[in-house]
């Protein structure tokens, strides 16, 4: 007779859900990724392959709830995920995050019951990639004057105008574009809406070719008289910067562990660098010189983290966390530049060169201070909110 | 069909090992510890089997409370429910008693575990079990499919393969290429800690071996590395130095 006992060791879910989703990445990224990432960035490949099969993983619907085929996790494990994949390659964890987020994350948080299990399902699993548009050519930071306007007729909305820097631009099967409904300037004159790829008029423009993050693809957007249904609006006429700033929340969370994942990969490459490479007959990393950079790195790796987690709980919570978001994504992101910077250094000339990982993560790195709000936006969001 | 898969929790393959308290345990300060890759084959051909034929995976491990995760990870990749026998696997003899004893009151179609674990990479566990269950045992396994109640192996032999069928039950140790390694998925991962994860006592402390001492293999010579051009100086470092022509 067997005789049953209760299992004493138990991690929290948290903290148990994260290490295999961290180990779940580990080995997709052993498999999937490590091998090909050079390659794709060397060419701005985007592999929209490596998307599909982290669908069929369950992370490109970290978020959604698993009544819309989603896998029904909170922040923690979002956070966790996007680290891992960035700690790999940040491109790729960049596209993981847009399409969590931003596309995903904006239908899933302000779309009405009928889009939800419309669209959730199909962007969930990746069987649609979706792509999120704000940002244009003149308003970047300064949505309330977008050009891109939306007309009622009918039944239908008639979409004019072009989105750039924008991520899947071409490859989306499916957007979410704010777009004005009001007159320049006016207060709540941005409405959402979803567009599907098919629809005539709604084409990918050209595509950038960036610094890094290179196998993420970015691209310009354009709608020429793109003529949508009525139901595809977003909400009410006029919600769509409210919405938008709130997308923007989650977003920030997102580039923070972005920015995370890339300064942790870059400490562990310089890490075990300055333990292998020897100079005068010792490892490097028993010069303090060498020991004292990489105290440092680790210090503001595991700041930015308590950060990022902080505006996790946050978020879970569903308290207000638009200041931590920002300062979340204001500190990983300009530590990240630095700890980067510190890491190609460390490897000295060998850093400056592809045939080693800490170049790559210098280049991915910097768009972090720059993309969904650059650090100076991040500042002026933190600062409002002191100063309320 | 009920199968279970005996797993082993074991150090990733890139650990540093090391030993402590004068060379008598295992060093486990910073290590990653995973399901033994051979181990791991046998779980994915169990969910393929699974999804082929329905039925249930039972998992097991003789394992003290840290080995949980690792158990909870061969739930998230498919097995419906989980067995620890709550003891230290001291010796192949210990673990195989145990494994009998669970398997036993089981009544398993299949007993699935990898050909060795790659801690002690003794190999023996697999025969020990079919021995102590009177039912056969055959290892290393490449393929095995089943048809009806009948399964057809084959199997790694010196210098070739051999084919054979076999009845169920059978226990049987696992290689590559029997299955891919499967990643779990998020839904998997989720799942994990709601499925069943019974720990047992074990059936005695008949522990038969103890470790005296562990020691590295010494460490590895510097390499010289010979232009392919230059055979001359090959031929003459073998001769010279090496002396081994």
């Amino acid at each position: 007779m067997i005789d049953v006992k209760s299992a004493e060791t138990q991690l929290t879910p948290h903290a148990e859900n994260q290490r295999m989703i961290a180990e779940m990445i580990r080995d997709f990224g052993k498999r999937e990724i490590a091998p090909y990432m050079m390659e794709w960035d060397e060419s701005q490949e985007f592999p929209i392959q490596v998307f599909k099969k982290l669908g069929e993983l369950g992370l490109m619907g970290v978020l959604v709830p698993q009544e819309y085929g989603g896998s029904g996790f909170g922040y923690h494990e979002y956070v966790t995920a996007i680290i891992e994949l960035a700690k790999i390659d940040g491109s790729i964890g960049l596209s993981m995050a847009a399409h969590n987020s931003l596309c995903t994350g904006h239908i899933l948080q302000h779309a009405n019951e009928s889009q939800k299990a419309r669209f959730l399902p199909k962007l969930a699993t990746c069987e649609w990639l979706g792509a999120w548009g704000l940002t244009e050519p003149n308003t970047g930071s300064d949505a309330g004057n977008m050009k891109t306007t939306a007309v009622k007729e009918g039944d239908e909305w008639v979409i004019n105008g072009a989105k750039n820097f924008i991520t899947h631009g071409i490859s989306a099967d499916v957007a979410v574009v704010i777009a004005r409904t009001g007159e320049p300037g006016q207060s709540r004159n941005g409405s959402a809406f979803i567009v599907e790829r098919e629809t005539p008029g709604f084409s990918g423009g050209r595509k950038e070719n960036k610094l890094g993050m290179r196998c993420s693809e970015t691209a310009e957007m354009i709608f020429d008289n793109c003529r949508i249904p009525a139901e595809n609006l977003i909400g009410e006429v006029g919600d769509g910067f409210v919405q938008s700033l709130k997308v923007l929340d989650g977003g920030r969370i997102s580039i923070a562990a972005l920015s995370c994942g890339i300064a942790e990969g870059a400490l562990d490459a310089a890490t075990a660098y300055a333990q292998e490479r020897h100079q005068f007959g010792k490892p490097i990393a028993s010069f303090q010189g060498i020991s004292f950079k990489l105290a440092e790195m680790a210090t503001k790796v595991e700041a930015a983290k308590l950060l990022t987690s902080q505006a996790a709980d946050l978020k879970n919570q569903g308290k207000p966390m638009t200041k931590e978001s920002a300062m979340a994504k204001l500190y990983a992101s300009e530590i990240s530049v630095e700890v980067a910077d510190e890491a190609v250094q460390i490897f000295g000339g060998y850093g400056y060169t592809k045939d080693y990982p800490v170049e790559k993560f210098y280049r991915d790195a910097k768009l972090c201070t720059i993309g969904e709000g650059t650090s100076e936006i991040q500042k002026l969001v933190i600062s409002r909110e002191l100063l309320k | 069909m009920k199968i279970l898969v005996c797993i082993t929790h074991v150090p990733d393959t890139t650990s540093k090992i090391s030993f402590t308290d004068g060379n008598t345990k295992f060093d486990k300060t910073g290590v990653q510890y995973i399901i033994g890759p051979y181990d791991d084959y046998a779980l994915a051909r169990a969910v393929e089997l699974k999804e082929q034929h329905g039925g249930s995976i039972t998992v097991l491990n003789v394992g003290e409370a840290e080995t949980e995760p690792t158990i909870r990870k061969a739930l998230a990749i498919g097995a419906d429910e989980a067995i620890r026998v709550n003891a230290f696997p001291s010796d192949a003899f210990f673990v195989a008693k145990q494994i009998a004893s669970v398997a036993k009151e089981g009544a398993y179609d299949l007993i699935l575990m990898g050909r060795e674990s790659i801690d002690f990479n003794g190999g023996q566990v697999h025969s020990m079990v079919g021995e102590l269950m009177g039912l056969p045992s055959v290892s290393p396994v490449m393929v095995l499919d089943i048809e009806g109640s009948t399964a057809k192996i084959q199997r790694e032999i010196e210098g070739g393969k051999e084919f054979m069928e076999l009845d169920m039950p059978f226990i049987a140790g696992c290689q590559e290429p029997i299955a891919e390694w499967k990643i779990p998925n998020m839904r998997g991962i989720m799942s994990a800690r709601s499925k069943p994860l019974q720990v047992v006592d074990p059936t005695d402390d008949g522990v038969q071996a103890d470790v005296e001492v562990f020691e590295l293999p010494p460490a590895k010579e510097a390499v010289k590395l010979v232009d392919p051009e230059n055979l001359d100086e090959l031929v003459n470092l073998l001769k010279n130095e090496a002396k081994v022509l």
